[in-house]
């Protein structure tokens, strides 16, 4: 039997949730397209990097993209077919700006590359497995698209304790996850068995908010026997879903402020990618599809779609009897935090949950916004505890060392504040406004302080260079003198040669400032580092006029 | 297909400012009514008057300043302002009275300041102390409880009463007049009579407070907790400063009986409840964190306490208010709310 949570989180709201829309049909797996456009830029992190060029023959699965740096992933070829192009075409960004895309036109064929499928996984080194995971593509499938196989890594600090497997859903329309796991339990939990064993997390905590009975149902009967999974129905609020907030409320922890829920023993995965890791591991297939919720009054027939990456959104559209000539919004993603898209023409990449054509009367333009009256609906709603008056107050002044004061990097723009705000203020524009300008000021500050490191080494420069030529001229001065014909007697002689070697070792002893020559276009950290010895070397010896006082006195 | 695009989120809940100053408004009714029924008609004179001003006003003023007149028109925050003015006004004062008041809380303490949201003081208190300072024989003289009064006027003799300063041949000014239950306490125990002697001879005190102010604060009262019900107000103001205020008085109420009133006859005296749940909770002005506004509330309470017992004005709802509004700020500012993920 699935338990209730036994804690809670602060604030959230009760949107209408217009779940049944998309869920009376069983999930649709669209047919093949003859184009894909691939986005290399899919996931948090870095691009992937292409491997093909324009015109190879790829299968589908091969890997057309090759994962640049830690925090990135492979991509595959969704299909069978060409290379058609590969350049600047139009993304899923608010931003409606181009990015760079693997074009490729299917064949027909949808012919599959060789797959490796590993059944034995629990013999194999967890790193390797990871690197499995890595290279199948897999990102967090929930929506954000962090690169799954960096929290498969349980890190060596601290022990796994909880894996929390995330089925909440919490945005309104999108039910992907819901019919992913009312049809396809027994995937999600062969996936939860993979990513327990290469975590070795203590026990399993599948999170479903209790507004889908059927999926709590489907998902307990595949767990039955596991004593260490466990299905715990939350009651519904957005946004539970967010990892903090599901933390909160089923353990009561908190993850601290810019950590991560690993430092408290958790990791988070979705359920949609532990089907994907399913998948890559005990298939061998790469992550080449995925299930959107296709939904609104701008769709004929709002359901669920198994998409393969990269189809173009006006395909799923049109799939769907869509869009109406009332369809005023595209939204990709839900209501809450999804972006509107300017035009069909983008592709869904691997975190696309959601498209949501919506009619005006579902989503409204938002009217003109009254002034703050201070009502504090937006604090009582807001799950991370901030102020969001206080914030859009600083935010409308640009005082950007106030708003941070008030910890607007706490923020997890989830949207409850404006959807609640009375005088209907778009606050959540205005911290991405803050955050943004924050970003700017920082890396002019970077900039600024390059340069004035720049500056204060060529400063540093010129003046040792006119601390040696001084010191070359006072040498050439000193020999002249010494060459001098004396008439002294030989202990006179012996005297000066003494007082000249102690002169020599005297300025050897004050000019710390002369270094040897070869320093010059040193980076800032060597430049620095010297300098830190210097001050070390500095310190560490006496004063020089005390030095010769206390010798003085030894006499 | 082209689409429009907008930032998240892109759903909204239809609350807005107006349908908050709506139920501030409909909160408001229970007590209009039990007011209407002890003290007469003059308050639905007065509100006319003030209604009409305030509008008059809001529009002139947002012309001046060039803003979104019928945005702001609608949002429903004049007509409140106006309702609790003329709620804290002897029902039978001159007409000029609520218009002079009006005005001052529109023009000077609302719009000079910046319009909805920006004004520190709340409008209709600022307006209330203007005037009794300004004209403190027309705000002191108050009507008597129907009840109470040898003789009653029609609404016609009302309206004239309040438009000319005339009544009937046949009734005399202090027929329908009566000091307050709280101005009468004063003065007399000033006077050094008991608390009981005071509640026993004059005719104005009921069995919990004054004859009628019982049954208004009680209809005050009901309106109130319908807004927290609402969620309108939260209860962190109204809470905290019922709490004190009773608190305070009881404590003084059982070391010296004679000197102060029960801790109940505060709670249902003046404007208690009306400044509890309307007043107070008047988000512009009053702190924004929860427990900013507990010290908030529960400060105010303290403050009609002390102001009622010692000070200069027999009631103390409306200086109470005004002097934690200049605190507003930096209240919020000391009591922020821990965030999520901090150290506790």
């Amino acid at each position: 039997m699935s338990t209730r949570p036994l804690f809670s989180f602060f604030g959230g709201v009760h949107p209408p949730m217009h779940k049944d829309v998309s869920t009376g049909q069983p999930i649709d797996v669209m047919p093949l397209a003859e184009r894909y456009i691939l986005p290399l830029h899919q996931n948090i992190g870095q691009p992937a990097k292409p491997v093909v060029s324009v015109g190879e023959r790829v299968l589908k699965g091969q890997r057309i993209g090759h994962a640049e740096g830690y925090v990135s992933v492979a991509l595959h070829a969704p299909t069978s077919g060409t290379i058609a192009d590969i350049g600047a075409y139009p993304v899923p960004h608010p931003s409606g700006l181009s990015d760079n895309c693997i074009v490729m036109t299917a064949d027909g064929a949808d012919e599959w590359t060789e797959c490796v499928a590993l059944p034995d996984y629990e013999n194999i080194n967890p790193s390797h497995l990871r690197n499995i995971v890595r290279e199948a593509g897999i990102v967090g499938l929930g929506g954000a698209g962090f690169p799954s196989f960096i929290k498969l890594n349980p890190g060596t600090h601290k022990k796994i304790d909880t894996l929390i497997m995330n089925g909440i859903e919490c945005e309104p329309y999108i039910t992907c996850d819901d019919m992913l796991m009312r049809e396809r339990a027994a995937e999600i939990v062969a996936g939860i068995r993979i990513i327990r064993h290469a975590l070795q997390a203590n026990r399993v905590l599948i999170a479903i908010e209790d507004n889908k009975p059927q999926a709590i149902k489907s998902i307990e009967e595949a767990i039955r026997g596991e004593s260490a999974m466990e299905v715990v129905a939350c009651p519904t609020r957005y946004p539970q879903g967010s990892e903090k907030q599901l933390v909160e409320a089923l353990t009561g922890k908190e993850i601290p402020s810019e950590a991560l829920p690993l430092h408290v023993g958790i990791v988070v995965h979705n359920v949609g990618t532990a089907a994907a890791v399913y998948r890559a591991i005990m298939l061998g297939e790469p992550l080449t599809s995925r299930i959107i919720t296709v939904t609104g009054g701008g769709v004929a027939q709002p359901r669920n779609v198994e998409a393969r990456i990269g189809t173009v959104i006006e395909d799923i559209l049109a799939h769907c009897g869509g869009p109406t000539a009332e369809t005023r919004k595209l939204i990709m993603g839900g209501p809450m935090m999804g972006f509107a898209l300017h035009s069909d023409r983008a592709p869904v990449v691997k975190t696309t949950n959601c498209l949501l054509a919506a009619t005006a009367e579902e989503i409204p333009d938002r009217g003109p916004a009254l002034p703050c009256i201070r009502c504090g609906a937006c604090s009582d709603a807001c799950p991370a505890r901030l102020l969001p008056q206080q914030l859009f107050w600083y935010a409308q002044a640009k005082d950007l060392d106030k708003i941070q004061e008030y910890n607007l990097f706490d923020c997890i723009e989830c949207g409850c504040c404006a959807y609640v705000c009375p005088s209907n203020i778009p606050l959540v524009h205005y911290y991405r406004f803050a955050k943004t300008e924050i970003w700017a000021r920082e890396r002019e500050k970077e900039k600024a302080e390059l340069a004035r490191q720049r500056f204060d080494f060529r400063q540093t420069r010129l003046e040792r260079e006119k601390a040696e030529r001084a010191a070359r001229h006072k040498k050439k001065r000193d020999e002249l003198h010494s060459e001098e014909p004396s008439a002294a007697p030989a202990t006179e002689t012996k005297k000066a040669a003494i007082l000249a070697a102690m002169e020599r070792a005297k300025k050897k002893k004050d000019a710390p400032r002369i270094t040897p020559a070869n320093t010059e276009a040193l980076t800032p950290q060597q430049q620095q580092m010297i300098e830190e010895v210097e001050q070390r070397r500095r310190q560490s010896r006496p004063n020089p006029e005390q030095q010769s006082a206390a010798s003085n006195g030894d006499k | 297909m082209e689409f429009r695009t907008a930032s998240s989120p892109h759903n909204h809940v239809r609350t807005s400012v107006t349908t908050v100053m709506v139920r501030v408004l409909l909160g408001l009714v229970p007590g209009m009514i039990a007011w209407v029924y002890f003290f007469g008609t003059g308050l639905i004179v007065h509100l006319a008057l003030a209604l009409t001003t305030a509008y008059l006003a809001e529009l002139a003023l947002l012309a001046i300043r060039r803003k979104a007149i019928g945005l702001f028109l609608s949002d429903g925050s004049a007509a409140v302002t106006a309702c609790l003015l003329v709620l804290a006004l002897p029902p039978m004062a001159p007409w000029w009275i609520s218009v002079t008041g009006t005005l001052f809380a529109i023009v000077v303490a609302k719009q000079l300041y910046g319009g909805l949201g920006f004004n520190p003081f709340n409008p209709a208190m600022a307006g209330y102390a203007m005037l009794l300072v300004s004209f403190p024989r027309e705000m002191t003289i108050w009507t008597a409880p129907l009840s109470l009064a040898p003789q009653t006027l029609s609404f016609v003799d009302t309206v004239k009463a309040i438009f000319v300063q005339t009544l009937p041949d046949n009734i005399t000014v202090d027929a329908v007049t009566m000091a307050t239950p709280l101005d009468i306490l004063k003065t007399e125990l000033a006077l050094e009579k008991t608390v009981a002697a005071i509640t026993q001879t004059s005719p104005l005190f009921g069995s919990m407070s004054g004859i009628g102010w019982e049954w208004i604060n009680g209809a005050f009262l009901l309106g109130g907790l319908w807004l927290i019900y609402k969620r309108v107000v939260s209860w962190h103001v109204p809470g905290s400063m019922l709490v004190s205020l009773g608190l305070i008085s009881l404590i003084a109420h059982l070391i010296a009986p004679e000197q102060y009133v029960s801790p109940l006859f505060h709670l249902l005296s003046g404007a208690t409840m009306l400044g509890a749940f309307f007043i107070a909770t008047d988000p512009v002005t009053a702190p924004t964190t929860p427990r900013g506004r507990i010290v908030f509330g529960a400060s105010i309470g303290a403050l009609v306490f002390v102001i009622r017992s010692y000070g200069g004005y027999p009631d103390a709802v409306a200086f109470a208010v005004l002097l934690m509004n200049m605190v507003t700020p930096t209240l919020d500012y000391y009591t922020q709310p821990r965030v999520y993920g901090h150290k506790r």
